[in-house]
């Protein structure tokens, strides 16, 4: 069951679990800006195929742009 | 829609899910980097000058009005311990009497900016209240610093 989390939560995951941020938004949105280090794979897009890049044993922290 | 990616993912078997509902709006507001071809350097907080002074409500507004000219300022931020801006403190108020405390003489609730706002729109709407200047603040309320008119426009050429 996903998690939702707050930005304190993000910046603890990312610092002491080696968290992996994924952008959701399509390609244009996440070129034009990003959080630091996030990867891009579009809701859209998103399968087995394009999430092997993504290491399972580590967490994986969805964003988009808001509440949307 | 980060809701549904979080949930495709933990339908294809990952079991280390988060989702940070807020998104990178949040994070920019927090006047933390984002990376990408807008870039920080087209944002408010990138610009801010976070060298204006600020004072508690606490202080003595002698005593403020002289830090204030030291430091070569005409404005002071009143916040609160966690750095939230209470009020401002402009040139007029500066110079009012020395009884008044802060409280009295400041102007409640200044209208703020986020530090992600994109520098075009911020200029528009200075250009279109005839604003000088705008303080900047994290979602939070927190005190960034001060835009400028000028170094706004300098910014975007």
């Amino acid at each position: 069951m996903p998690t939702p989390i707050d930005r304190e939560q993000v910046q603890r995951l990312l610092a002491e679990e080696n968290g992996q941020l994924v952008e959701v938004l399509p390609t244009d949105e996440y070129e034009d800006e990003h959080l630091p280090g996030a990867i891009n794979i579009p809701l859209k897009t998103l399968d087995a195929q394009t999430t092997r890049r993504l290491d399972r044993e580590r967490p994986v922290i969805v964003y988009c742009h808001d509440y949307q | 829609m980060s809701p549904r990616a979080a949930a495709r993912l933990a339908s294809i078997g990952f079991t280390r899910v988060y989702d940070y509902v807020a998104g990178k709006a949040d994070w920019g507001a927090a006047g933390l980097p984002l990376e990408g071809s807008s870039g920080s350097e087209t944002r408010a907080g990138a610009h801010a000058r976070r060298d204006v002074p600020t004072c508690r409500l606490d202080e003595p507004l002698a005593q403020i009005r002289e830090r204030v000219e030291q430091a070569d300022w005409d404005t002071c931020f009143v916040v609160d311990q966690e750095g939230v801006v209470l009020g401002r403190l402009g040139r007029s108020a500066l110079q009012r009497d020395d009884d008044l405390t802060v409280e009295q003489a400041m102007t409640p609730g200044p209208s703020t900016i986020r530090p992600s706002a994109r520098l075009n729109d911020v200029v528009a709407r200075m250009r279109k209240q005839n604003l000088s200047n705008l303080p900047v603040t994290t979602s939070n309320g927190q005190l960034v610093g001060l835009l400028a008119r000028e170094d706004a426009e300098r910014a975007i050429g």
